[in-house]
């Protein structure tokens, strides 16, 4: 049994952790609102994005629509990026993203084919590094950016379609974590290459549209080669963003945990310290009577 | 007074405009156009340039953007700028760095068709700079 110094060691240890993921939390619930913020902000340019592109998607015959739409005509190599926080600390965020990317590498290699890997962020880098090191062929370091800007997509962006230039993969995958709530956040594959065949524009769209024959400037073709990595871009943003709400929101929570079990490991350990404080005073006294006693 | 219509401006960060307005000025790849209320629907692919945005109740406004497209409708247009800032809020020096890499571009370019490419980014750029310094 521990001493009663022993105790008090510990329950004052736990105490100090406590303030720790106290504090912690508290820090998450701030940035989880900037974050819900910025994705919120985000999204009107990328429906917006969505309802443009599938207009001239379907104004565009699928002869002269460029390759990034309609892919390679193959599907042997496959490349995926891989999303994830710089962090942990954050309960299962990064481990739910990172298996899901395995269970589909896993997938993909046992079906035969190539799987390239990109990580964006430390921490899906560190997991997938275990199984397949031999397959991430580039990560890229999100550590310094404070908030996430359109540059750093743009970025991840440029680097996939040039790899796509340069005849490297034909399929392109995107793993992310959707944002639900704070308490959910789903792990998401998105395949950005070729373009998923844009969803039917909405009948409102083709009223407003007042029945007129869009006109193209430059041609609808050079317009849609511009647009699509354009595209590329803001789903590779979104995703960023909804990482970066899910992360938070997964650090509260997860913080919020251990902040209540310190609390419940504390007042465990407040009833041991008390019950052998009185059982030391119980068994002076005894000792003192019977001293007594015996005289 | 001009019919209003629908105007929005929006970049990847945020919604910057969403108001009703009497005509705009966009920086389309061919020059160039002022939009209006029914104007013919048109897509177009827009250059780093100014957008001056004249509003139902008279006021006009002024945005830089650096690239985009703008979907016009009859009675709404959608400008969808690549980067965008109020033309107060313009950061000099940030476009200072943007002009170097351009040029770096130019430089660095491996071909002609880059070059080229580099070469008329650049130009527009300087182009919005002497529109806008002075002001």
């Amino acid at each position: 049994m521990a001493s009663l110094k022993d105790l008090r060691n510990r329950i004052a240890s736990v105490k100090a952790t406590q303030k720790i993921t106290k504090a912690m939390q508290m820090v998450a619930a701030a940035k989880l609102r900037r974050a819900q913020e910025a994705a919120e902000a985000a999204r009107p340019y990328s429906e917006r994005m969505a309802v443009v592109l599938a207009n001239i998607a379907n104004a565009v015959s699928g002869t002269d629509a460029p390759p990034l739409m309609t892919g390679t005509g193959k599907d042997d190599v496959h490349l995926l990026v891989v999303c994830t926080a710089e962090r942990g600390l954050c309960g299962s965020f990064n481990s739910q993203i990172a298996r899901l990317a395995r269970e589909h590498t896993r997938k993909l290699l046992s079906a035969g084919k190539t799987v390239k890997i990109i990580c964006v962020g430390k921490k899906g880098y560190d997991i997938l590094r275990r199984d397949y090191a031999n397959l991430i062929i580039e990560r890229v370091d999100l550590r310094e950016a404070k908030q996430i800007g359109f540059a750093h997509a743009d970025g991840v962006a440029r680097k996939v379609i040039s790899l796509f230039d340069a005849g490297e993969f034909d399929v392109c995958t995107l793993f992310y974590s959707q944002f639900k709530s704070v308490i959910s956040q789903i792990p998401t594959a998105q395949q950005l290459i070729p373009a998923k065949p844009a969803a039917e524009p909405a009948a409102g769209d083709a009223v407003s549209n007042g029945g007129g024959v869009y006109e193209y400037e430059p041609d609808a073709g050079e317009l849609l080669s511009d647009l699509i990595p354009r595209n590329i871009a803001v789903q590779v943003f979104s995703a960023l963003l909804e990482n970066a709400a899910g992360e938070m929101g997964a650090k509260m929570s997860a913080m919020d945990n251990a902040t209540r079990n310190a609390g419940d490991m504390i007042n465990k350990l407040t009833i041991t310290y008390n019950r052998q404080r009185q059982a030391q005073i119980t068994k002076e006294l005894i000792e003192i009577i019977s001293g007594a006693e015996a005289l | 007074m001009a019919e209003a219509f629908k105007f929005e401006l929006v970049s990847p960060e945020r919604l910057l405009v969403s108001e009703d307005v009497e005509s705009v000025v966009v920086p389309g790849a061919d020059g160039e156009m002022t939009v209006m209320a029914k104007h013919a629907p048109v897509m177009t692919t827009v250059q780093p340039g100014v957008v001056t945005v004249k509003t139902a109740a008279g006021k006009s406004d002024r945005y830089v953007v650096f690239g985009g497209f703008a979907d016009i409708l009859p009675e709404a247009c959608t400008l969808l700028a690549e980067s965008a800032t109020h033309v107060d809020d313009i950061d000099r020096e940030a476009l200072t760095r943007r002009i170097q890499d351009a040029r770096e571009d130019v430089s660095d370019a491996k071909n002609e068709e880059v070059r080229t490419r580099a070469e008329a980014y650049l130009a527009q750029l300087t182009t919005l700079e002497r529109a806008i310094l002075p002001a």
